[in-house]
């Protein structure tokens, strides 16, 4: 992902995310943000500038979710809420939380300029904030394999244009 | 929480007008050791803590006046004190007005030293 942390600006799917995550990411001071489905399908992303990115990002950050909450099911644990990596120059934070939207990641890169502590702070007022915002759900309509590659092409385009 | 932490931030907690006081990993912002009363988000304020311990070191280093030995906030009705630790770490007191400021920079001082 080199290259993708300056220039890119605040990109949702879903309008009701923009206000709680811009929030976030000044708050916190993340440098890439990405909120998904634990499916992986983008629901808004800050930071990035690349498509290819972002669908690596929650492609990794969906599957990261899924192997701690498989091994959390083997080890007869409740689910893993976040988890945080801390690299040199980089943290990545990742966390899963309920919305009435369903089950959402989030995946937070943060750099010298802020701290886990201060990305885990924030996070719990940017879940609260987005739980709030979030529009009472219409009856989800089942996912035909017709329907994936064009509602995929919809948010990405969304989410890059210019 | 272990003891030897427990007794270090019982050193500071005792003094008047001291509402909590903390171990806090400076640069990742979280709790190590607390000992504050209800009411004080500890993680809160060791994330605000950090981040405002290395916000400060860059001004001092920017300055060249070398590393900060202690930073006080002086807010409205109370007063956060910071001192760096050994291993990275910060002790963070959270305290009235009225505490007496000297006493208490001692106390945090000694348990920074101690932490070694």
């Amino acid at each position: 992902m080199s290259g993708v942390i300056s220039g890119g600006g605040t990109r949702t799917v879903e309008p009701w995310v923009r206000e709680p995550l811009m929030r976030f990411v000044d708050e916190a001071g993340a440098r890439l943000t990405l909120v998904m489905t634990s499916a992986g399908q983008v629901v808004a992303q800050y930071g990035f500038t690349r498509a290819v990115d972002v669908m690596a990002a929650a492609a990794l950050g969906a599957a990261i979710v899924a192997s701690t909450g498989e091994i959390a099911r083997m080890m007869e644990e409740p689910q893993f809420n976040a988890l945080n990596h801390q690299g040199v120059r980089h943290g990545v934070f990742v966390a899963a939380f309920d919305s009435p939207r369903g089950r959402l990641l989030a995946l937070v890169v943060y750099g010298s300029n802020s701290s886990f502590g201060l990305v885990q702070l924030f996070f719990e007022e940017f879940v609260r904030d987005l739980v709030a915002a979030c529009p009472v759900p219409e009856t989800r309509k089942p996912i035909l394999a017709e329907d994936f590659e064009r509602e995929l092409n919809q948010s990405l385009a969304t989410l890059f244009k210019a | 929480m272990s003891i030897p932490y427990r007794r270090l931030l019982d050193q500071i907690t005792k003094i008047r007008g001291v509402r909590g006081a903390m171990f806090v990993a400076g640069e990742d912002g979280i709790v190590v050791a607390e000992a504050v009363v209800e009411g004080i988000k500890a993680n809160a304020v060791a994330a605000l803590a950090g981040s405002l311990a290395r916000r400060v070191r860059r001004a001092a280093d920017s300055a060249g006046v070398g590393m900060p030995e202690f930073v006080q906030l002086q807010a409205e009705a109370g007063t956060v004190c910071a001192v760096p630790a050994p291993a990275g770490m910060l002790v963070v007191a959270i305290a009235e007005t009225e505490v007496n400021v000297g006493f208490l920079r001692l106390a945090m001082r000694k348990a920074a030293e101690l932490t070694s």
